[in-house]
């Protein structure tokens, strides 16, 4: 018997397209079937009416619990952004240049709201929310703070698998031998290294604040989920046609976090040559 | 020297009084005392885990010690933070920011100490010339090859003009020819430059070839600390005559300063006494450069058979058994080509470096 096994070869030219064709027909068939029911006429055949009666001027009067929500999500977007920023970047740099051994406490922590269901987090978040609500009001952003915890895991595997492609610990050891006080290593030297990852936090953050549902519904907030079933209610073309705005606007954030490195990489290219 | 980031000579002196490192239940540094005059080139050299990192993190501040002090121009650096201890510091591994050029990379140091724009790129530019890389400024890290990179590495370090500059194996990542070029590199610029330099190295050869004084260690202490010849010549104890240089293990016996083996007697170069033995039975430590291959009929050689040669370039290093089955290696001419199997003689003709036990 001779040569190799071929454990762990790259798939074929066949069955990369065989596995891309399948999984782009699972993807596809609803968004396709969205896009044939948002064109339908109920008198027969399709019209762009109901396209372009959310695009008239009218329709933030006419759908104004749709734009009550999106305004809500974008701010819940805003919002959780900010808190993954300022709390978990900030820990899991310190962790990994101060405390290396707290990293698998870390990571099981983070993880965990992963293997929590929504429903569960909101009988847990409930009497939570009631004390909330008394100290800071019952504002919408208030929601972040649930919404920080969902996408944890998410945004915990965004940064730490840029954080560990960066040799943090040496660069920051050279900034500090260079003169840098703890600020400057942060903002000057790791911040831009961890850039790919926390930017990737942040779209990843967006795309799953906006498609949140079953926290928002359970304790009576508007968002642009839960106002999407209430409109779907009297009209189920319009809920389909703001679904396939906000799985645009997802898609258009997922793209962006696969071209940003790249461009970066090609601009670097082509200045220094 | 207009070309050049210094415009006069910077070395510190640098002293480390009974320093004591510990992590957890492990001792890294057991009361290390090094004195490096200004403007010196010092080499730390060691097995791994001996402790020469620990050393030099210690004296730039990113480790903390448990005891002694540090002092550098005869001030006490141990509560200095790391980033006002003025160290120039070229790491092992490739160490460049990403995501800035080789310029930026080298103005960093400059732009911490507030230094003025137009000044922080004249002396970057100048830095970058220093290590011939004035051309390749623009260049990311990821478009430098390793040598490039320790380079600017170097550039960085000596740029803001520190009073003490540590390279913790800045060479061993790289190929063996680079190595070598970027070693004489480094010990040219530091010459000009006059500044103290701490060279952290497990290579023998590149502390041999780069430093004033080379200072051997052994399990969080120094075990000698001395000039190259020094230290290959007359080493203070066994381990640090194996260490440097090579070494034949010959059976002998010691009585006070003379080793006898193989018939002839012999003073020892070394102090016999720092091995702890007196008298009786040791190995007599024996540089392959003091055996001698003669003919068979030569009187008071010891006969022998060769087992391999190998050719080094300016010389072959031959290895051979002797009658009782002891295993050495003679240094010796190229124009002589014994081969495998050939009945031959080597003869003492230095006397040993060292002695150690018969155990050791």
């Amino acid at each position: 018997m001779s040569g190799n096994p071929t454990v762990g070869a790259a798939p074929g030219r066949l069955a990369r397209t065989v596995i891309l064709s399948v999984v782009g027909i699972v993807f596809a068939i609803p968004i396709i079937a969205m896009v044939e029911f948002s064109l339908r006429n109920l008198a027969g055949g399709y019209t762009i009416a109901h396209w372009a009666g959310v695009f008239s001027p009218t329709a933030t009067v006419t759908y104004a619990i749709v734009f009550t929500g999106l305004g809500n999500s974008l701010v819940l977007a805003v919002v959780t952004v900010i808190i993954i920023l300022v709390i978990l970047l900030p820990t899991m740099v310190l962790v990994q240049l101060q405390f290396p051994r707290l990293r698998r406490v870390l990571e099981f922590v983070c993880i965990i709201p992963i293997t929590v269901p929504a429903i569960v987090m909101v009988v847990g978040l409930a009497p939570v929310y009631s004390v909330v609500a008394r100290l800071a009001g019952s504002s919408i952003w208030t929601l972040a703070f649930a919404y920080g915890i969902t996408v944890l895991p998410y945004a915990y595997r965004a940064i730490q698998s840029n954080l560990s492609a960066v040799d943090v610990v040496t660069l920051s050891e050279a900034a500090r031998s260079l003169g840098a006080g703890w600020g400057s290593v942060l903002w000057r030297i790791i911040l831009p290294n961890l850039r790919r990852g926390t930017l990737a936090a942040a779209f990843i953050t967006v795309a799953v604040v906006l498609g949140e549902f079953t926290i928002a519904s359970l304790l009576n907030r508007v968002n642009l989920q839960t106002a999407l079933v209430q409109v779907s209610r009297s009209d189920p073309f319009v809920a389909v046609i703001f679904s396939l705005l906000a799985l645009l606007f997802a898609f258009v954030l997922l793209l962006l976090i696969g071209r940003l490195a790249s461009d970066r990489r090609t601009r670097d290219h082509r200045k220094a040559s | 020297m207009t070309s050049t980031p210094h415009s006069t000579p910077a070395g510190a002196a640098v002293e480390l009084i009974d320093v004591v490192k510990d992590y957890a239940a492990h001792r890294a540094l057991t009361g290390v005392n090094l004195s490096v005059r200004p403007g010196e080139f010092v080499a730390l050299l060691g097995p791994s885990g001996c402790g020469k990192t620990t050393v030099l993190r210690a004296l730039s501040g990113l480790e903390r010690v448990d005891a002694g002090n540090i002092l550098i121009d005869g001030v006490n650096v141990v509560d200095v933070p790391v980033n006002k201890r003025d160290i120039g510091m070229v790491f092992q591994s490739y160490s460049l920011f990403p995501h800035l050029t080789s310029v930026e990379n080298v103005e960093f140091g400059l732009r911490m100490r507030k230094i003025p724009t137009a000044a922080r790129r004249t002396r970057a530019a100048e830095a970058l010339d220093l290590v011939g890389l004035g051309h390749l400024a623009g260049r990311y890290s990821h478009q430098l090859s390793g040598g490039q990179q320790q380079r600017v590495a170097l550039a960085r370090a000596l740029v803001t003009r520190p009073r003490v500059l540590l390279l913790d194996e800045p060479l061993s990542a790289l190929d063996a020819k680079v190595r070598v070029q970027l070693r004489d590199e480094i010990r040219r610029i530091q010459t000009d430059l006059g500044i103290t330099t701490l060279f952290v190295t497990h290579d023998q050869e590149e502390a041999l070839a780069v430093a004033d004084r080379v200072a051997v260690m052994r399990e969080g202490n120094i075990e000698q600390i001395g000039t190259p010849e020094e230290l290959y010549t007359a080493p203070a104890t066994a381990f640090v005559a194996a260490f440097v240089g090579l070494s034949n293990r010959m059976p002998a016996t010691l009585s006070g300063a003379q080793v006898t083996l193989y018939g002839q007697t012999l003073g020892v170069l070394g102090s016999p006494s720092a091995a702890g033995i007196l008298t009786g039975p040791v190995l007599a430590l024996v540089r392959p450069e003091d055996l001698l291959l003669v003919s068979s009929a030569t009187p008071g050689s010891i006969a022998a058979t060769v087992v391999a040669s190998s050719f080094l370039g300016s010389l072959r290093r031959t290895q051979l058994a002797l009658a009782d089955g002891i295993l050495v290696s003679v240094q010796h001419d190229v124009s002589e080509h014994p081969q495998p199997g050939e009945s031959v003689a080597v003869r003492l003709r230095g006397n040993p470096v060292a002695v150690s036990s018969i155990d050791g």
